[in-house]
């Protein structure tokens, strides 16, 4: 009973630290102009460095989606073209927007809860608070807002390469012909799916973001807190990922 | 000058700063010594606002930093330099974006005449301009240091603050960053306040010294002061070597 409620009292602590840490963060930047000298060089940095990953994991999702599907289903009674049309609505659905940000959180995550966790252990972020600066505001707002930008091109370049491996498949075997396979992926389209990958990119980017950056900024201690900080980081915005999922998939599917 | 009155602060309940009340005087050094844990990193952050005092006043020329909103704090920030004990150069940035940073941030100034102030101030602390591309991890520790002090006055701060700038420099190039802090206080008219436990220094540059002992108050004075006070707690502070107690027995004799 003890316990529970020091766990209690304990989440509650942390969801006001968090709370004020983003109130200080969208506070209004001491300099626009560092802002915006920031934040594309944060997008380029937790964005584009990571299509290679996005690339590879995509593609060879599609690939084996692919085969999986084929040779799994072998039903007279589904069509040709189903194999295209369940890698398409599977890739949308779930693996571009929620799948590959869950990938995202290990890698960009981790990345930047140790860099502004490394800061706040060698005292940079004392020095910015010294010389006047609202450090939260300007480490972390140009990451938020590079990462929420960015995960839909992210999202959508994996759903693209998903099914070009897919394709690939389709090319290079003779499990399905690549007729079926182009027919299946433009069977029945719905676009709001598109949308709702993209809806969901943007609550996954802001999760990662500011989720790592949090526990970043309140670490303490030495090389291995900010290792403990960045682990922390990536499980709890898997964590928040998942469950804001449900809740996302709930919404927008109704 | 900022003045210190009647200071309180504690963590968990464990009291660390006891009832301090000191005066840090404009255009002087002015050093908090002490062992290691006596309190006088947290009287330091107390004294810039880094920690809320529990109670008592910290007064920059008149402005109480303890009574300060947010807002107001870091705009009296903006007329202070800190050195930190590890340099806390930005490690994204260059030696000069460095320096560059605070002018960025907060001044009115062009590109070109940012960079001429930056540089200024690099030369200023006898920084080689071949290390201005470098990145902080490529210049000595006491490169660092002296980065670190060009960032730290290139607003013009009127109050500098120094956290053992000493911290892992060899004896000659602690006397080297020592008399930059001395000069510059001068030169530019600010409050410095060096938080320090290193002899040299004390004896070097202390103009206005705090000894601070299990977070209270134990002795005020000048370095010339030092051989003839009969403080207790100063006496088995600075006489902990045998060095400079055969010095002391000398000047008796």
């Amino acid at each position: 009973m003890l316990l529970t409620r020091i766990m209690l009292v304990e989440f509650f602590k942390t969801i006001g630290r968090y709370a004020q840490l983003m109130g200080r963060t969208f506070s209004k930047p001491d300099s626009w102009k560092m802002f915006w000298r920031m934040m594309p060089r944060e997008m380029a940095k937790l964005g584009v460095d990571t299509i290679g990953i996005i690339v590879i994991i995509s593609l060879f999702i599609g690939v084996i989606m692919t085969m999986q599907t084929v040779m799994n289903t072998e039903n007279p009674m589904l069509p040709r073209y189903s194999t295209g049309l369940v890698l398409r609505d599977t890739l949308l659905l779930e693996f571009s927007s929620s799948i590959m940000c869950l990938l995202l959180a290990g890698k960009v995550g981790s990345n930047i809860a140790s860099e502004i966790g490394s800061m706040r252990i060698t005292e940079q972020i004392d020095a910015l608070e010294v010389m006047g600066v609202n450090s939260a505001s300007y480490l972390i707002l140009p990451k938020i807002v590079g990462l929420v930008l960015f995960m839909p091109v992210l999202v959508i370049l994996s759903s693209f390469l998903g099914l070009a491996g897919g394709m690939g498949v389709a090319y290079f075997t003779d499990l399905i012909t690549l007729d079926d396979f182009i027919y299946g992926i433009q069977y029945a389209f719905i676009p709001f799916y598109l949308t709702q990958a993209i809806i969901k990119s943007f609550f996954f980017g802001f999760i990662i973001s500011s989720v790592s950056a949090f526990y970043g900024y309140f670490a303490y201690g030495g090389a291995l807190d900010v290792g403990r900080a960045s682990t922390n980081a990536v499980v709890n915005s898997s964590i928040l990922i998942l469950l804001s999922n449900i809740v996302l998939t709930q919404i927008l599917l109704n | 000058m900022i003045e210190v009155k009647n200071l309180f602060k504690s963590f968990d309940g464990k009291e660390v700063l006891h009832d301090i009340t000191t005066t840090f005087y404009n255009g002087k050094v002015n050093q908090i010594i002490g062992q290691s844990g006596s309190g006088k990193t947290v009287l330091m952050k107390c004294t810039i606002g880094l920690y809320r005092a529990d109670s008592g006043e910290v007064m920059y020329d008149g402005r109480n930093i303890v009574n300060m909103t947010t807002d107001e704090v870091k705009k009296l920030h903006q007329e202070v330099g800190m050195l930190f004990q590890g340099s806390a150069l930005f490690d994204s940035q260059t030696v000069l974006e460095n320096v560059m940073f605070p002018l960025e941030m907060f001044s009115n100034m062009t590109q070109k005449e940012i960079e001429a102030r930056a540089k200024f101030c690099l030369s200023r602390v006898n920084i080689d301009p071949v290390a201005f591309k470098l990145a902080p991890s490529e210049i000595s520790g006491g490169m660092q240091k002296r980065v670190a002090i060009a960032r730290a006055i290139a607003l013009n701060p009127k109050y500098l603050f120094c956290d053992e700038p000493n911290s892992g420099l060899d004896p000659v190039t602690s006397i080297v960053i020592d008399k930059l802090i001395a000069e510059i206080t001068q030169e530019y008219d600010i409050t410095t306040v060096v938080n320090t436990h290193d002899m040299n220094s004390i004896m070097e540059t202390g103009d206005n010294i705090v000894l601070i002992r299990k977070g209270n108050k134990a002795w005020q004075g000048s370095r010339n002061d030092i051989f003839s006070s009969d403080n207790e707690a100063l006496n088995d502070f600075v006489f902990a070597s045998q060095l400079f107690k055969e010095v002391k027995a000398a000047q008796s004799r």
